[in-house]
């Protein structure tokens, strides 16, 4: 769907034509959505805050997934495996080489991206669903081996490690608000860089390769080259998250949110936003972390309605809320939330002709 | 490699083999048919157990209305589950047709999770100790085998004969294909969709009659595991084992959905017979690591096709 502007907006200027943020009132409206997000703990309460923080680092996470499997057309299921990745390589640097979160998320993003990498080799035989079957293997192997190997320093058969408050100098950030910033901080990079990689001569090839590769490959793309990028670039955002995850949660490991039940979550998640689309990632996991939310709301009240069912009551409802939710997308919204925010301007814009 | 172990354990292996066999048929049929991969399988496999648990008498309110000894109660499972496989491609998999891979992906993923927490909320998270089984857990064959750990071989009569059960129901299964006019029908269906309606058969007849008969193959499958491993919420994770199987075996291929899963069984099981205590703790991933060898070597696996793509 191609962009419609008003009559009289026009650009006279290449810069023009390629800014992201055109004109003043996009200006003032990105001014006030920093703003009012940096005051949130002012504003909100502890359960809004908190809620950032966690679709902060689902946020990165999908937004890398959305450079794989939505610019790339490479479907992963191993996302959150390489989270975990992230969120181990972070706590070890910052546990064992006394170094300060700021300098163990970059570690822990690299570190994760080299394993994306290795596990996007397979691209250079297969592709399609067999690549997908690929990360499957992934997403199991990866808890497998930090539950097996390097037992003191992973944790062992618990699987699980506790990471250090992150500390910035003499600044603790020892709550929940005070992580927010790091949280939010952190996502307007990703953000910016994610965009970035969109607009650019990277993000044009990956949507080659997922449009029609043979046609890449005759213009020039090295498919495996460029898809080997999409693993190392979704899985190195991955490890930002998992990173995040990690500190925010002051531990890390295989039972804490990292298998393939939180895969397949990011999964829908970025298609029920929108694939290949920069807001995607936003809609899908604000709709969905809400939506696990109500679901937790309504297990706890039918678990207080029916005492004898209780434990069933507290767990049940979150895949069948998610799994109805993603089904009915698919099949009535497969492009996702993005797509008919797009819709929704353009019939803004043409009004009164829009239907 | 701890040589006396290896006769039991190759026995053993064949025997769970088998059962991953029949699952594994199970995901062939539905992608032979309609190349979807149904991620689901997993889960029709545990509903199916959990579905004749309860016709059994297994649970306090279920038992006043049913009690049923276990052969029979596997027939109304049956009957149960072909309609629920039935409803699911009508309701879930029929509006996919066309769609792109990520889309019948995500729905059967979609799909997997929905049944998962139906199941938890139906029947409780707790897992079931009172499946009945033909054989106590201790009944076993005692073969004797020279050289073996002991010099005998022990098989546990309940895996003997869900091993029995699961070939009679390929075999059935087989016979079924290439025998009856149904299958035959199932079988262009799975050639070419398009040649197959211009002679007159109702394709998405078939997608339907696929998955009620995934469906079927799925509760067999389950009732088999649990006579295992009893009814629980984790046989949905078991099955993932399964997979692979169908990947070493080849998508496209019942004989290499048979072979992978017996080949499955048996690499989970040796590694098992290691000396070294690393291979041993391997066992439960060594699948997938044959998974991604197979990827690697050969993607279509021992007996499928060749994905040719023509422009």
């Amino acid at each position: 769907m191609g962009i419609l502007r008003p009559a009289g907006d026009f650009d006279r200027d290449y810069k023009q034509d390629m800014a992201v943020i055109r004109k003043r009132w996009q200006w003032l409206a990105v001014g006030l959505g920093l703003l009012v997000t940096f005051t949130a703990p002012l504003w909100g309460n502890a359960y809004i805050v908190s809620t950032a923080n966690r679709l902060a680092y689902f946020i990165i996470a999908i937004q890398g997934l959305n450079i794989l499997t939505g610019y790339s057309g490479q479907i992963s299921l191993g996302q959150a495996a390489f989270m975990l990745v992230g969120g181990y390589i972070s706590a070890l640097v910052v546990t064992y080489a006394g170094l300060s979160m700021f300098i163990a998320l970059p570690v822990a993003a690299l570190g994760a991206g080299v394993v994306g990498l290795i596990f996007g080799l397979p691209s250079l035989r297969v592709k399609g669903f067999y690549l997908a079957m690929a990360t499957l293997a992934a997403q199991i192997i990866i808890p497998w081996l930090t539950r097996h190997s390097f037992k003191e320093l992973l944790g062992g058969s618990s699987g699980r490690i506790d990471v250090p408050v992150p500390t910035l100098g003499s600044i603790e950030f020892n709550e929940v608000t005070e992580y927010f910033y790091i949280s939010m901080v952190v996502l307007l990079i990703t953000t910016l860089l994610v965009l970035n990689i969109s607009r650019t001569r990277l993000g044009r090839a990956f949507v080659s390769v997922r449009d029609n590769d043979l046609a890449a490959e005759l213009l020039g793309v090295n498919l495996f080259s460029y898809k080997l990028r999409a693993f190392f670039i979704a899985a190195m955002l991955a490890g930002v998250a998992g990173a995040l995850k990690a500190h925010s949660q002051r531990a890390v490991g295989t039972e804490l949110g990292y298998g393939l039940t939180e895969s397949i979550l990011m999964l829908g998640m970025l298609v029920i936003g929108g694939l290949g689309s920069n807001l995607g990632p936003f809609l899908g996991a604000v709709v969905v972390i809400l939506l696990e939310d109500l679901a937790n709301l309504i297990g706890s009240q039918a678990a207080l309605a029916f005492p004898e069912y209780a434990p069933r009551m507290l767990t049940s409802f979150r895949p069948i809320f998610f799994g109805l939710v993603l089904m009915i997308f698919l099949i009535f919204e497969p492009r996702g939330l993005a797509h008919r925010w797009q819709l929704i301007k353009a019939a803004w814009r043409l009004r009164p002709f829009s239907r | 490699m701890n040589w006396p172990l290896v006769p039991q354990q190759i026995a053993t292996g064949i025997l769970n083999g088998g059962i991953i066999a029949l699952i594994a048929l199970g995901i062939v049929l539905i992608f032979k048919s309609s190349e979807v991969f149904n991620f689901a399988q997993g889960q029709l496999v545990m509903l199916g157990a959990y579905v004749t648990w309860w016709f059994t008498g297994g649970s306090e309110s279920g038992a006043e209305i049913f009690n049923l000894p276990l052969w029979a109660a596997v027939l109304l499972a049956i009957i149960v589950m072909a309609f629920v496989g039935l409803f699911i491609e009508r309701l879930a998999l029929r509006p996919m047709t066309g769609q792109p891979l990520l889309s019948i992906v995500l729905m059967t993923l979609g799909l997997a999770a929905f049944l998962d927490g139906l199941t938890a909320l139906t029947f409780g998270i707790e897992p079931k100790n009172n499946f009945p089984a033909p054989f106590s857990p201790s009944d076993v064959f005692r073969i004797p085998f020279p050289g073996a750990f002991n010099d005998t071989i022990i098989l546990k009569k309940t895996l003997v004969a869900a091993f029995i059960v699961a070939v009679l129901a390929m075999v059935a299964f087989m016979l079924f294909f290439r025998l009856t006019r149904t299958g035959l029908a199932m079988r262009a269906t799975a050639e070419d969709h398009e040649l197959a309606r211009s002679v007159g058969i109702k394709v998405p007849h078939i997608f339907g009659l696929s998955w009620a008969i995934a469906g079927i193959i799925a509760t067999l499958g389950g009732v088999l595991l649990a006579s295992q491993v009893g009814v629980s919420l984790s046989l949905s994770t078991v099955v993932l084992i399964a997979f692979p199987a169908v990947l070493l075996g080849g998508l496209d291929s019942f004989p290499g959905a048979i072979v992978g899963g017996i080949i499955v069984g048996l690499v989970a099981a040796l590694a098992q017979a290691s000396k070294v205590i690393e291979v041993r703790n391997a066992a439960e991933i060594a699948p997938y690591i044959l998974l991604l060898i197979v990827l690697v070597i050969r993607p279509e696996g021992l007996f499928g096709q060749k994905r040719i793509e023509r422009i």
